[in-house]
């Protein structure tokens, strides 16, 4: 038993969770933000596809990852731009517009891909980011080499998560999203546009689900596969509420997460020989179960999350 | 007064909804530093004209102007740039975020950050010179109906509003809280405000006002130059266009006690607990329950309609010992509610008023069989219901929430007295209502107590205790604290046993 305990926590096994916990992170701070202005949006899934892709074809031809990112951000933002239209704008069922744009984008990424590179037996891929060490911080022994070695975008995804929460918290933009989700005729009566901020809010979402996609295709994995995704949208959405709809929280909860999911792969690789292996793989999703059912009981949702706004209506 | 421009100015405002006119040809102008009454009965188109003014609504004709010059206000931001606020009957609070973060929204910030420091000292500003204090960092679910009232005045000044239209602002206020309220208004109008003051209680109103216009079906059916000078039936006679009697009330032959309670006890559920309450309603007899709200008024309200468990003690409904409280038990066995709040516990906003006017009695023989609804005989005892009870609507499918206030308690009370109840509890049964549909309720209880239904009244409306009751029960701090005949009740009596200073009675 020890033994496999070694292996489990053997060094890395920090670094591997910060991994893992990243593209979680950004899903899960841009299905908060649009969560936050009373917009669901279950594009999730299908949008980190579809951005996964546009980032992983922007990077292999401009031969630049970060413009690989940028396309990947556009396509997010894009395909929340689209679900707003339909559940802000035009008022129509979030539920439904949200699994109709998981369902396209996902559908238009698989065309594109294929039209793009075509039937390959070894599929195309990148040469990824490469951990960028932090001087000074980086010789920090355990801790520095798992979080100050690490990819740009991991440094961001730290950093985004103090900026979400100032934004959210501390300026007027922010404000006008959680009065938006919480009661929009007050927000409409102090003079507020709530079709504006609503649309604002689940575009940031989608440009972040977006930067969550590009990480995929290049840090994680470096190529472009129908199953890079794998449920890790749906996964945010269980996290936002496990979070409570705050930036920090939602954070924690991605990680925690990420803790599991790496514990997993070890124990995986350690070889418990008479467990089969897709009892680990459940384990995340039922220790996400478990976690939700216990932590979010007093959890409250935007009181107008799902409601569409009509001002004449009372 | 008469040498400045008027502060705003409408002319010629007309809405409809569908087939209902709102508002028709309306004019209506306030002076800065006066305070102008708008009345009318129920449905006559007050709301919507203040909603047009404050850029809720788009008027079909007419236009408004601010200081002489005509503005176009296509939503809420324009009439805020223009010195326009508002305090809706309804307030628009999000009750999850701060007295602060209220306040700051829709404010542009400063660095790109929200002005707490600003906010602080306009803050201090209004509260010294309107004597309204609020504390930021409450959030305002915290905060008491006469709180969030003044947080909505606050909002306003806090924009600089010129002008400040408040919606029916008593309807929710105890009377003590009303004083202060008016104080306030005063002081706003004596530093050139202008002031558009909504109320169905006509002698607020001639205290208050220096001038009132009066709508009738949308139109303006009259001014009153002198409201000090004018009697409430007067005015009353203007808004309904008929006189208006006071109903008579004969003297009372109770029978048989129908509701009892016995040394009943709760436990906190967000408000006053009920301590020990002992009470007996008999057939034919209405007793009312004095107090200042949240004295456990709600918590009686709640068990006697079999929403709240007591911790001890029984209640009997017509001999029955009530057992389970739910509901379903309490109405079996003959109680009939009208719920203080008729727009989360009474109607069902989003569905057909057909609908909701048969939902607590939904699985009885006469609404459906077999498990399958009857849609026929449902809309058909709705649109007898209207018919009867004069509600005004479109009809029987029209969303309940559409419903002006009056129209809405006409509703619940057409569906309670609709099938004989044995005991009536009704919470606050006129709050909102206009003279003339306040009397055609408290005519309705009366004809009640004639069919030998006991009826509990709990109001904040002292007159409406005492002309409507035969016994007052008087509740401070979960308690009843003295039960007086109506014979020997008076607003000064009543008022000394509310406050907990009555000693024993
Ligand atoms: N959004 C709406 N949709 C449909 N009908 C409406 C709407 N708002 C108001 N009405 C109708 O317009 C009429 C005027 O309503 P309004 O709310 O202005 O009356 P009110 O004078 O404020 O009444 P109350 O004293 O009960 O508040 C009513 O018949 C009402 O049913
Ligand atoms: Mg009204």
């Amino acid at each position: 038993m020890s033994a496999v305990l070694e292996q489990v926590f053997q060094v890395g096994f920090l670094a591997a969770i910060i991994r893992i916990a990243t593209p979680l992170a950004f899903a899960t701070l841009g299905e908060m933000f649009s969560e936050r202005a009373g917009v669901l949006n279950l594009g999730i899934e299908g949008i980190m596809l579809l951005a996964a892709m546009a980032g992983f074809t922007g990077a292999y031809f401009s031969g630049s990852l970060w413009v690989g990112v940028l396309a990947a951000v556009a396509a997010g933002a894009l395909m929340g731009a689209l679900h707003a239209l339909f559940t802000v704008v035009l008022g129509l069922s979030q539920h439904v517009c949200g699994i109709g744009v998981t369902l396209f984008s996902s559908g238009l990424a698989y065309f594109l891909y294929r039209l793009i590179f075509g039937q390959q037996s070894v599929p195309p891929s990148i040469k990824g980011f490469q951990p960028v060490p932090i001087p000074i911080l980086s010789d920090i022994p355990v801790l520095g080499p798992a979080v100050f070695n690490q990819f740009t975008l991991v440094y961001m995804a730290i950093l985004a998560i103090p900026l979400a929460a100032f934004i959210l918290y501390r300026t007027p933009w922010g404000l006008s999203v959680r009065m938006v989700g919480e009661n929009p005729r007050a927000a409409d009566s102090a003079g507020v546009s709530v079709m504006a901020t609503r649309f604002q809010a689940v575009v940031l979402g989608g440009a972040l689900m977006g930067l969550a996609g590009s990480f995929l295709v290049m840090a994680q994995f470096n190529a472009f596969t129908f199953g890079v995704v794998s449920g890790r949208g749906w996964v945010a959405i269980a996290l936002v509420v496990f979070g409570r709809w705050d930036p920090w929280r939602s954070a924690g909860a991605a990680l925690l997460f990420a803790f599991v999911d790496a514990l997993q792969l070890r124990l995986q690789a350690a070889g418990l020989g008479h467990i089969p292996y897709e009892a680990f793989l459940m384990l995340p999703f039922v220790l996400t179960i478990v976690a939700m059912a216990f932590m979010s009981r007093n959890a409250v949702a935007p009181s107008a999350l799902l409601k569409p706004f009509r001002r004449e209506e009372r | 007064m008469t040498t400045l421009p008027p502060l705003i100015e409408m002319r010629g405002i007309s809405k409809s909804f569908g087939p209902v006119k709102a508002n028709e040809a309306v004019d209506l102008a306030v002076a800065p530093g006066e305070i102008l009454g708008l009345l009318g009965e129920n449905g006559a188109g007050k709301t919507t004209l203040m909603n047009i003014l404050f850029g809720a609504y788009q008027p079909d004709a007419g236009e408004i102007l601010v200081n002489g010059k005509p503005v176009s206000i296509r939503n809420s931001a324009d009439a805020l740039a223009a010195g326009i606020g508002m305090v809706h009957q309804h307030f628009h609070l999000a009750s999850r975020l701060t007295v602060m973060e209220n306040l700051l929204i829709g404010i542009p910030g400063k660095g790109g950050r929200l002005d707490r420091a600003g906010a602080l000292a306009r803050l201090d500003d209004i509260a010294r010179n309107y004597g309204l204090h609020l504390d930021p960092d409450q959030p305002v679910s915290a905060l008491s109906i006469g709180e969030q009232q003044r947080l909505e005045i606050i909002k306003a000044l806090f924009r600089r509003a010129r002008l400040l239209i408040l919606d029916e602002p008593t309807a929710v206020l105890a009377p003590s809280e009303v004083d202060g309220l008016f104080s306030a208004l005063r002081a706003m109008a004596a530093q050139g405000l202008g002031i558009i003051f909504i109320s169905h209680k006509l002698n607020e109103v001639r205290a208050l006002t220096h001038r009132c216009v009066v709508l009738r079906h949308g139109r303006v059916a009259g001014r009153v130059d002198v409201p000090a000078e004018t009697t409430a039936l007067e005015m009353a006679q203007l808004m309904c266009g008929h006189e208006i009697v006071p109903p008579e009330r004969g003297p009372s032959v109770p029978g048989a006690v129908v509701l009892s309670l016995d040394a009943v006890s709760t436990g906190g559920h967000g408000g006053m607990p009920l301590r020990a309450v002992t009470l007996a309603v008999r057939e034919g007899e209405i007793v009312g329950i004095a107090g200042v709200s949240g004295n456990g008024q709600r918590a009686l309200a709640d068990v006697v309609s079999g929403m709240l468990k007591p911790q001890s003690g029984t209640m009997d409904i017509a001999g029955k010992r009530v057992a389970a409280f739910t509901p379903r038990e309490v109405q079996a066995l003959g109680l009939g509610r009208i719920p203080e709040d008729r727009m989360t516990t009474g109607l069902v906003t989003n569905l057909p008023l057909a609908d909701s006017m048969v939902l607590p009695r939904i699985g009885t023989e006469a609404f459906s069989a077999r498990g399958l609804l009857k849609p026929g005989a449902i809309v058909a005892f709705a649109e007898a219901q209207i018919e009867a009870f004069d509600i005004r609507c479109p009809g029987p499918m029209v969303r309940a929430g559409a419903l002006s206030g009056g129209n809405l308690q006409k509703a619940l009370l057409a569906r309670e007295l609709a099938f004989d109840p044995k005991v009536l509890i009704a919470a606050q049964p006129t709050r909102g209502l206009d003279i003339g549909a306040a009397r055609f309720v408290h005519e309705k209880f009366l004809a009640l107590r004639a069919r030998r239904c006991g009826i509990v009244v709990v109001s904040e409306d002292l007159e409406e205790l005492l002309a409507l009751s035969d016994r007052i029960a008087v509740m401070y701090e979960g308690r009843i604290v003295g039960v007086l005949d109506s014979a020997d009740a008076s607003v000064s009596r009543l008022g000394m046993l509310m406050s907990g200073a009555g000693g024993s009675a």
